[in-house]
């Protein structure tokens, strides 16, 4: 294979598999900035694949399927915000627990359809004029799904909403310093779970996205750890949309680049790899200057109790 | 925005803007208010005085809404309302300076301001808002730049800033829970100013201070409380200094201590030539040297933001020595450890309580022997020994007269002024070699201050060397023998108090004069 094709190859694999990667960091940034850390990201991915696969399934309808894994992700997410931020139970607790669960879950209501393959999977687009320029053209514009260009497109927007807006303004704040924004009249219970809820919504989307779009199939499992480095890619994106763009699709590179290796390594160690990348990308990070303006959310994991000292 | 006055009948006649009737609020082993009245009307500066934890926060924070109240009723304009969060009193017209700043560190100014604003636009909103409050800081003489990220600003700052954020919301009743402490004087007789404004305008103003003279200069009529409850209110005119504080205290307050003449022995404390950086990486402190002798207590001028805080840490093993040394009763202690430092007699009373002074969450006695925990009669084979520890608290509290439920209690729930007694009491004990104190009687109580201050005297007249950093003019120039002033982070001079004139200070610290350091 030559070099001009194994790179379109790598690049347009990278993207495809990014894609829920970016649509799960996306969430959890959102999340975060508003104070709640959810490690149930896992779980909800899962459940949003279950689910998406399971609707298309029986509807035909994909985009239906991509819909209620969404609402799954959601419900989900909200019942991770009722024990945090309404019990004030322990984040980390809850979210693990939510990933057991969902996993459990899935595994459990899925058991009829495992293995089987999607009749209806999510069309792949070819952007009539982009895709025929040189080696671009094959690289970004064919074989991809809507959701790849809407994950961009969401980041930005993202981005802009948080760091440009009232509302933006009104999140982070309340992921700072929820008694400063209280004391202004921001209703921090509600804008947690907005932003724990709206984060569900997009898990749901991302793990839906691997059961219609990238291996349109259902099999247990078949997150595979995805939830993790999602968690991991928030840190290294500093909670920022934007970078959480590249992150996810570097590591989508590295997720394919380590299939290629699989003739050479033992299949073990290949599900090793995104997690050994996962923490040497955050050592990384750790070390590197600017480290103020890299830092977590002021208040994240910490439930707000208004009037305490 | 500020209202524009309307045609009003005479502010007698209308009910009063606040109304508190027998408001009750208790904590675990409190009893915070205990059936307080208290009314503001239009037009009014109604000041609140009283001792550290006599519960003047805990009842602001019942008006807007942080705290609901055990039981008791409150109206605003005649009307009996429920206020249930920040929100509603918001919605009512009322607005609140917070005493322990509430702003997010990491945002710029604008963005703080700008954070649940009415009006504002959904985009951008802080830019709008950039734009006004450089319209009303030089209205108002409080000068910040919008642009600026709040973690940068000095404690002086940070306070225009909740001001500023007070003000741009044009509230009818505006709560200010020490609004002053932090400010210099010219700051304070602007902000004045504006109150002024605002009381011609119709506002009500609560305004909460421990400083008598500004409560004096300021205030209409005059709340005092002790202990929860409500001692009398009284009109200004009538009042005066030692009343007030017999009233808050419940004793005569000296204030003017007696201050024996100080006899220097050998240099307890010796810098060198001393470069520190500051967080952002520039230089805060510019090859200063000076010395302090035991029995004597060296005062260091300055407005903030100019190297205190960072010659506070170095000398604490706090900070990294970038160049130069110090020498503690002759050992050089460049990067030694906190601990280290502390092990050879030093005792250090940071400025940022909260942060740096207290665990917050641990109880009163444990925060006492934080700094001798590992050390007998505390400790016994790495276990800790809980009779002495309690012994040794219940002495501190006693000797210290700090106001607590219980030596258990978490030491967060102290009021501020209890929390520096809890500090002092541990750092004193032991006969400490060099003191070092930054803004010790900030937020304190008359009382407070007045024993504070005398127990900074017995440490210089038992033979400690005392290095006390201020940014209370008054404060020096009664406490210290000698005055070092600082600009940007050099010494503009080393001056005998008894010598220097607030005017010629005051020039050193605008670093318009240098005056030869001596020795
Ligand atoms: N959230 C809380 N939980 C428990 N106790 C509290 C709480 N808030 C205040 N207290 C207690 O209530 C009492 C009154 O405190 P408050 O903060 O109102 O005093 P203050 O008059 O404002 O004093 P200062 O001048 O030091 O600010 C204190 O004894 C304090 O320890
Ligand atoms: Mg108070």
């Amino acid at each position: 294979m030559d070099f001009a094709s194994w790179l379109i190859s790598t690049v347009s694999r990278a993207l495809a598999f990014g894609v829920p990667l970016l649509w799960g960091t996306l969430g959890e940034i959102y999340a975060e900035r508003a104070g709640v850390v959810n490690l149930g990201v896992e779980g909800m991915m899962i459940l949003g694949a279950f689910m998406a696969f399971a609707v298309s399934q029986s509807t035909g309808h994909p985009g239906l399927g991509l819909f209620c894994a969404a609402l799954i992700g959601g419900v989900a997410a909200l019942l991770h915000a009722f024990v945090t931020v309404t019990i004030r139970a322990n984040q980390y607790v809850s979210g693990l627990a939510l990933s057991m669960f969902g996993l459990g879950l899935a595994g459990l209501l899925g058991r009829g359809w495992e293995g089987k393959p999607l009749g209806n999977t999510l069309p792949t687009l070819t952007i009539p004029g982009l895709s025929r320029i040189p080696v671009l053209g094959p690289m970004l514009f064919q074989d991809q799904t809507i959701l790849t260009y809407l994950g961009i497109f969401l980041a930005v927007v993202l981005w802009l909403l948080l760091f440009r807006t009232r509302w933006g303004l009104a999140i982070r704040s309340v992921g700072e310093n929820p008694s400063t924004a209280d004391s202004l009249g921001i209703n921090v219970t509600l804008v947690r779970y907005l932003c724990v809820f709206f984060g569900g919504l997009l898990a749901g989307v991302g793990g839906g996205y691997l059961s219609v779009a990238y291996r349109p199939a259902w099999t247990e499992g078949m997150t595979a750890g995805m939830g993790w480095i999602v968690i991991a890619l928030t840190i290294f994106a500093a909670w920022d949309p934007l970078q959480a763009l590249w992150g996810a699709f570097f590591f989508g590179a590295l997720y394919h680049l380590s299939y290629r290796l699989q003739a050479y390594l033992a299949p073990e160690l290949l599900k090793l790899m995104p997690y050994l990348f996962a923490i040497v990308v955050l050592a990384i990070s750790g070390l590197g200057g600017a480290r103020w303006r890299r830092r977590a959310p002021g208040a994240l994991g910490l439930p707000y109790v208004r009037g305490e000292r | 925005m500020l209202g524009v006055p309307k045609e009003r009948p005479t502010h007698a006649e209308q009910p009063p803007l606040v109304l508190l009737r027998d408001i009750t609020k208790s904590f675990p082993g409190v009893l915070a208010n205990d059936h307080v009245n208290f009314e503001v009307r239009p037009g009014e500066i109604h000041a609140l005085l009283g001792e550290n934890g006599a519960g003047k926060t805990t009842l602001m924070n019942i008006l807007y809404g942080l705290y609901r109240p055990d039981s008791g009723e409150i109206y605003i304009r005649g009307e009996k309302v429920q206020i249930r969060s920040p929100r509603d009193a918001i919605q009512l017209g009322i607005g609140m300076v917070h005493q322990h700043f509430k702003l997010v560190l990491p945002h710029t100014v604008a963005e703080n301001v700008a954070l649940g604003l009415n009006g504002t636009p959904f985009w951008a909103p802080a830019k709008v808002v950039a734009q006004k409050l450089r319209e009303l800081s030089t209205r108002y003489g409080l000068h910040v730049d919008p642009e600026r990220r709040v973690w940068e600003l000095s404690a002086g700052e940070q306070q225009r800033v909740e001001i500023l954020k007070a003000l741009i919301r044009g509230a009818e009743v505006l709560i200010l829970d020490e609004p002053t402490s932090v400010l210099t004087p010219q700051e304070t007789a602007e902000l004045f100013k504006v109150l002024r404004r605002m009381k011609e305008e119709g506002h009500g103003i609560i305004f909460i201070s421990h400083k008598l003279d500004e409560v004096l200069e300021i205030a209409d009529r005059i709340t005092v409380m002790r202990r929860g409850k409500v001692v009398g209110t009284l009109l200004a005119q009538e009042a005066d200094k030692a009343t007030l504080a017999r009233m808050m205290v419940g004793r005569e307050v000296v204030f003017r201590l007696s201050k024996t003449t100080c006899n220097p022995g050998e240099a307890a404390l010796r810098v060198e030539d001393l470069y520190v950086r500051s967080d952002r990486g520039l230089w805060a402190l510019k090859g200063i040297s000076f010395a302090v002798c035991r029995g004597e207590i060296l005062g260091v001028a300055g407005i903030a933001g100019n190297g205190q805080r960072e010659l506070v840490e170095a000398l604490a093993g706090l900070r990294r020595v970038e160049r130069g040394r110090i020498l503690i009763l002759g050992k050089e202690v460049n990067g030694r450890s906190a601990r280290a430092i502390s092990d050879l007699g030093v005792a250090h009373i940071p400025e940022e309580r909260i942060r740096m002074g207290i665990v917050p969450g641990l109880p009163v006695e444990e925060n006492l022997i934080l700094k001798k925990h590992h050390r007998p009669p505390f400790c016994w084979r790495g276990f800790l020994r809980f009779l002495a520890i309690r012994e040794f608290a219940k002495r501190a509290i006693e000797e210290y007269g700090i106001i607590t439920p219980s030596p258990k209690t978490p030491a967060k729930l102290l009021s501020g002024g209890n929390i520096q007694r809890l500090i002092l009491a541990r750092e004193l004990s032991g006969r400490p070699a060099v003191v070092i104190a930054a803004h010790p009687t900030y937020g304190l109580d008359v009382g407070a201050t007045e024993q504070i201050r005398q127990i900074l005297l017995r440490q210089r007249d038992e033979g400690a060397a005392v290095l006390l950093v201020s940014e209370d003019l008054e404060e020096i120039m009664e406490l210290a023998d000698r005055i070092a002033v600082i600009f940007r982070g050099e010494i503009m001079g080393i001056v005998p108090a008894a010598e220097a004139t607030l005017e010629e200070i005051g020039l050193m610290m605008a670093g318009e004069k240098r005056v030869k350091v001596e020795g």
